[in-house]
């Protein structure tokens, strides 16, 4: 019998009410009284030198506030970078200025070079039309490996070329690296791309800043995955305002994905236009202007080799891949190719040498950062494919030479070459399950008859690993980033029982009001409906880090377990006072304190009554109130692993690949809320699907983005993908979280592109086409049937 | 300007337009309807999607003055006269069809709509009828099955449990 409440049951979701009956409320419903309307004239072209911006015709325009351009913000920093990795040769990455407006030179189709603010929006959008702008245009650098070449053209003049870092990984690894290489039986080769994507959360992103000039208090109401980190980064590094004079909302968010992590010129730029102005200041992005601002994702060009012995065991691996940073260094940037990429290398596999190399480069494109996964899909899909890759050459199967090279169940803790120690895993175990869900034994049947039919089946697997929890402080602070990684939370109690909980971590879709209420319902074991879960707004929250990384549960949640034990030991020395007993004989369950082996005891609402009416209480030992803070630090990554499998078909007449079958067997370790996290799968896999098949952000050659918008860019639509077989019954728990929990989101979107560009190969080596080893992502029609007809 | 009369979940409402307001902007900043969302500026997201006259149409479409006489129903007038969720909301609930919410009332919009065109639609016609509303948290997996769980069909078998 399935729990109805507390921590494994399939909670609906509270917020669901107010999102199904039009009563969220999203940033863009939020409108100040006298607000005025922001519209952003950004670059329409690649890379020019930035001659003149002449406002005088603008600010003449009916309604207008002001234009302002660069020169406005001469007196405030740039938009910061929050990590900085070092170079293989010991020196710090190259870092770029970010202006919050073009300053002298534009470098991507959308860099932001001034800005009307008008009384409505429709005067601000015909204002932006005047607005004279001369540019002369300069070749635009888009090629990784020609902009790398000595006698490419700039994106930025300061630095000395258009390399952000080299970087290696194990270094000290290199020449063993290359020795077993030397040594092997057997090498495979792949070259790809992972091609490069735009996170389109549904709710384009929104600011709106607000100035109160008595107190000199500002307000930012924005499309954030953490608000803590915009006011830190905006108040610190841009506009010089303490935290206390800075408050940062993020109310309910449409979805990020990952592109709502970063601090944006627009939020700088409208928390500044409403103190300069003295009036609200609201921007809306379009979707056309959400293509050419939101940061974007992926983007490698990948060189990957395995090596193996006479038996088939693998020996080494080395890779060598360039990642696109775009025009500008985004907030997380650069740690997505290196530090959530090069450390999952090892997979779930034994390899006992590692080297990955990555050329970060500057290009006049919109900057890229995470995207749900940020690294660890780039990791995985080239493993995956490549792993498969090795079985063909090799004629063996790819699922027996995978589990001869997986980790085995006794030797986690496992510590592999690149750095981590994965805690637990079952990677046999979550294999099994998908062959036995995805009824891979009847495989050939069914590929029979779709011979009979004329069409091509195919059935690809991918086993991934990915580090989430993100992250250790001290480790990361070692590595690079400018910030912490823990979480907070406090638990307040109030007098007639009720709680409320403050998390630093952010919903934006994953359901946290509903989740969070469980674990705390079941620590204590009152009914979860007496539990609200409060976030998004720094003035009501401890700092906190905010969600990215599939880290909500197992850091945000960890620092409200943690609060809730501090509130519990506080209640059972309340209830001992109150049942003249001593602390150690209390027991807490299902609400209700008792004397062991007594019937004595004391309701819940009973102990926090008397924390707030403290008439009879330990007022000489203990301060009344029941109110407890705790920030959680995570001690390594989490590491949730799983086997995904894909079944497909072919047509060989059009190249079109309709997937006719996906399963998931993933292991979360414990899980809070089962129907939430078979949603965030799903979600996930409709991205890794879309990856696959359809989605490519495409520059042409003058760096023009050539899908910048939904007609033009393929997402992912109800027909396109099947109904998805989930499973999670496979669950070794995380051992240094309280809940043992690794966190689900972006698995889904990790595993789900390699499993479906092999089973395409699958499909072709099938119907004898042994020739075609790679196809690029997207596997359009197009790009299948030219593979087919080479 | 010109002055636009049209009846929004069974009120008569009057306002001042210009020619250029979209119902999608009437809607959220005349009547402050914002359960209405705006996802996208080419007609492709379905997150605008109302119902004019009984059909669905993408409310970025429509100009206000066009639906001037109009019968408009929204997201906030979708409820049952309690307050309670209605058969489809409800649905959308018990399945977890929705995630972050932003694309929910244009797809319970168009999803009551293709129920009252077909009341019992197998699962490829709901699929081709969301083709119009783009979700991108959930993979349609739960949406299509809380569509179908509210035309009265049986999910039990649908996977992922």
């Amino acid at each position: 019998m399935p729990k109805d409440g507390g921590i494994g049951a399939s909670t609906k979701r509270r917020e669901d009410v107010r999102f199904l009956t039009g009563k969220g409320r999203y940033t863009d419903d939020i409108n100040i009284r006298g607000q005025a309307y922001a519209w952003f004239v950004r670059s329409e072209v690649a890379h020019g030198t930035l001659n003149k911006v002449d406002v005088s015709a603008a600010e003449a325009m009916p309604g207008v506030l002001k234009v302002f351009t660069a020169a406005d913000f001469a007196g405030v920093g740039g938009i910061p970078c929050g990590w900085q990795v070092t170079d293989r040769f010991g020196k710090p990455m190259q870092e770029p200025k970010h202006p919050v407006l073009a300053d002298g030179k534009v470098r991507h189709v959308g860099d932001p070079i001034a800005v009307v603010v008008a009384e409505t929006l429709d005067q601000a959008r015909d204002a932006a039309e005047a607005v004279e702008i001369d540019i002369t245009e300069l070749t635009p650098v888009l090629d990784m490996k020609a902009a790398l070449q000595p006698d490419s053209p700039k994106v930025h003049e300061e630095l000395t070329s258009n390399l952000c870092y080299d970087w290696g990984f194990v270094e000290e690894n290199k020449a063993a690296v290359d020795e077993a290489f030397a040594k092997a039986a057997h090498v495979t080769t792949l070259e790809l791309i992972n091609n490069r994507l735009v996170a389109n959360p549904m709710e384009p992103r929104v600011a709106v800043g607000d100035y109160e000039s008595h107190s000199g208090n500002s307000t930012l109401y924005t499309t954030s995955q953490n608000p803590h980190v915009i006011r830190l980064l905006m108040g610190a590094f841009v506009l010089g305002i303490p935290e206390s004079k800075l408050r940062v909302v993020a109310p309910d968010v449409g979805g990020g994905f990952g592109s709502k992590i970063y601090h944006y010129a627009e939020e700088a730029f409208v928390t500044f236009a409403a103190k300069t102005l003295g009036v609200p200041v609201k921007w809306t992005s379009t979707r056309s202007e959400a293509f050419i601002s939101d940061a974007q994702g992926r983007d490698h060009v990948t060189k990957i080799q395995l090596a193996l012995d006479g038996d088939n065991n693998f020996t080494a691996l080395r890779t060598e891949t360039y990642a696109n940073m775009g025009a500008y260094l985004s907030t997380f940037a650069p740690s997505i190719p290196t530090w959530l990429h090069g450390t999952l290398m090892a997979g779930n596999y034994r390899t006992p040498l590692i080297y990955v190399n990555v050329k970060a480069v500057f290009t006049n494109t919109v900057p890229v950062d995470a995207y749900r996964g940020a690294g660890r899909p780039e990791a995985t899909f080239q493993l995956e494919r490549l792993v498969d890759k090795a079985a063909r050459e090799l004629g063996v199967d790819p699922v027996a030479l995978r589990r001869q090279n997986f980790i085995t169940p006794d030797q986690f803790p496992y510590q592999t070459p690149v750095a981590v120690v994965y805690d637990t895993g079952n990677y046999h175990a979550t294999m099994d399950k998908l062959l036995e869900i995805s009824d891979h034994a009847g495989f050939e049947a069914r590929a029979a008859e779709s011979k009979a039919r004329g069409k091509l089946r195919g059935f690809g697997i991918a086993h991934y690993i990915e580090a989430c929890g993100i992250a250790p402080s001290n480790l990361v602070g070692q590595l690079g980033a400018r910030a912490g990684l823990y979480e907070s939370a406090t638990v307040r109690v109030n007098a007639t029982g009720s709680i409320s909980v403050f998390t630093g971590s952010h919903s934006h879709g994953q359901g946290h009001e509903t989740s969070f209420a469980q674990v705390v319902a079941e620590m204590i074991g009152v009914d979860a409906s007496q539990i609200e879960i409060v976030h998004g707004d720094t003035s009501n929250t401890p700092m906190g880090m905010g969600t990215y990384g599939s880290r909500s549960l197992a850091v945000g949640g960890s620092a409200i377990v943690k609060a809730t034990n501090k509130i519990i030991n506080k209640a059972k020395k309340i209830a001992a006072h109150l049942l003249e007993a001593s602390e150690a004989d209390i027991e807490l369950k299902d609400g209700k304190f008792s004397v062991a082996g007594t019937d004595k005891s004391v309701d819940w609402t009973g102990v926090t009554l008397a924390a707030y009416v403290p008439h009879n209480y330990p007022l000489e030992s203990m301060e009344p109130g029941l109110e407890e803070t705790a920030f959680y630090d995570p001690s390594n990554f989490t590491y949730p692993s799983g086997a995904y499998g894909c079944e497909v078909e072919v047509d060989p007449e059009t190249g079109k690949v309709q997937i006719l079958a996906f399963s998931a067997a993933d292991d979360f370790g414990n899980i809070v809320n089962p129907m939430i996290v078979e949603g965030q799968v799903q979600g996930g896999l409709a991205q890794g699907i879309g990856q696959a098949l359809l989605e490519n952000c495409v520059y042409d050659e003058n760096g023009q983005l050539l899908s910048g918008s939904f007609m033009d860019y393929a997402m992912p639509r109800a027909d396109d993908l099947p109904m998805f077989k989930v499973d999670h019954s496979c669950c070794t728990p995380c051992t240094h979280n309280p809940l043992g929990v690794k966190g689900c989101g972006e698995a889904g979107a990790i595993g789900s592109p390699p499993a479906v560009v092999n089973a395409v190969i699958d499909a072709l080596h099938r119907a004898g086409r042994t020739d075609i080893t790679h196809i690029d992502m997207p596997l359009t029609p197009s790009r299948v049937w030219a593979a087919m007809n080479a | 300007m010109a002055k636009v009369t049209m009846t929004v979940n069974g009120k008569s409402v009057t306002r001042e337009v210009e020619g250029r307001t979209l119902l999608s902007a009437f809607l959220r900043e005349g009547l402050n309807l914002t359960g209405t969302h705006v996802g996208c500026d080419t007609s492709q997201c379905g997150a605008c999607t109302v119902h004019l006259d009984g059909k669905q149409v993408k409310s970025c479409t429509v100009f206000a003055v066009d639906a001037a006489g109009g019968d408009v129903r929204t997201i906030e007038g979708m409820a049952n006269k309690d307050g309670t969720l209605s058969r489809l909301q409800q649905a959308f609930q018990d399945h977890h069809g929705l995630q972050c919410g932003f694309c929910t009332p244009g797809m319970v919009m168009a999803a009551a709509a293709l129920l009252e065109q077909n009341p019992k639609p197998t699962e490829s016609e709901v699929r081709h009828h969301l083709e119009g509303n783009i979700c991108r948290c959930t993979g349609y997996h739960n949406i299509v099955k809380a569509v179908l769980a509210a035309s009265g069909q049986d999910v039990g078998q649908i996977a992922a449990e």
